[in-house]
């Protein structure tokens, strides 16, 4: 059986990937995306963690992330979509109206 | 010495890299999507092979299902495709990202081998199953899971309201 620490150590790669996504990426979309991947990073060191100390509390866990994730990318893109609507472009480096 | 389970667990763990790293380096978005689908579909077989079988199914219902035909719904409306052909003016600022998020790893690695690494015991079998994390989600869970069915139920009302504004 494959120790719950490979897991984790795959995790920690795919959360690093989603997060320089996150940084280097214009298009919000595949921000989201970025996000995604982030989140998936998170549910698969859950599942792991509770795999290591045999409860089930981290799929548990897992299943909240999901609907977080779910309603986090509903409201998302029809805010992108709203912007998208506004603006006619989709560039985040181009959305400053908040800055203050 | 080199089991199944191993080649297995190997193959996933490339593919659900090179898919991530499909995600952010392409420039076309419907790429990164269809990347990220494959992304999802191989941590749905991760969660297979960890015995979280509700999970898996889950996964491959919400994000395959919903969350990536969202994804791609969203691109083809919105038809972003040269979005990141032009000139980047924070250049500087992107190139930065890279060292920062090599920072990143590395202290993630630091954290995770003093503390996870230090007494890696075999991993053990949790009782799975659907009906063992249906009596988890109904019983220790039972208030954060009517708190997740409030915030689905605000996220639709707010996505309407927010597609519909300019219609009116």
């Amino acid at each position: 059986m494959i120790p719950a620490s490979y897991y984790v150590g795959v995790s920690a790669v795919l959360f690093v990937i989603g997060a320089l996504g996150v940084l280097v990426r214009r298009n919000p979309l595949v921000i989201f995306m970025s996000i995604e991947i982030m989140l998936n990073a998170a549910n698969l060191a859950f599942v792991a963690f509770g795999q290591r100390y045999g409860a089930i509390d981290g799929q548990a866990l897992v299943f909240f992330v999901l609907c977080v994730a779910a309603a986090e990318v509903a409201v998302g893109l029809a805010i992108i979509v709203a912007i998208f609507r506004l603006r006619r472009r989709l560039s985040v480096d181009e959305l400053s109206l908040m800055r203050g | 010495m080199t089991t199944a389970s191993q080649i297995v667990f190997w193959i996933l763990a490339v593919m659900a890299v090179v898919s991530a790293a499909g995600v952010v380096l392409r420039r076309n978005p419907i790429h990164s999507a269809l990347f990220l689908v494959v992304h999802l579909a191989t941590l749905a077989a991760f969660f297979l092979k960890m015995r979280a079988e509700f999970l898996a199914t889950a996964q491959v219902i919400v994000y395959a299902g919903a969350i990536a035909v969202l994804f791609v719904f969203a691109i083809m409306v919105l038809i972003p495709g040269r979005e990141e052909t032009g000139p980047d003016p924070l250049r500087a600022q992107r190139l930065l990202a890279v060292p920062v998020a090599g920072l990143l790893l590395v202290l993630l690695a630091v954290m995770l081998r003093s503390t996870l690494f230090a007494g890696a015991g075999p991993a053990q079998a949790v009782p799975g199953g659907v009906a063992t994390i249906g009596r988890a989600l109904f019983t220790d869970y039972l208030f954060p899971f009517e708190v997740t069915s409030v915030l689905l139920l605000v996220a639709l009302v707010g996505v309407i309201a927010l597609a519909k504004r300019r219609l009116a």
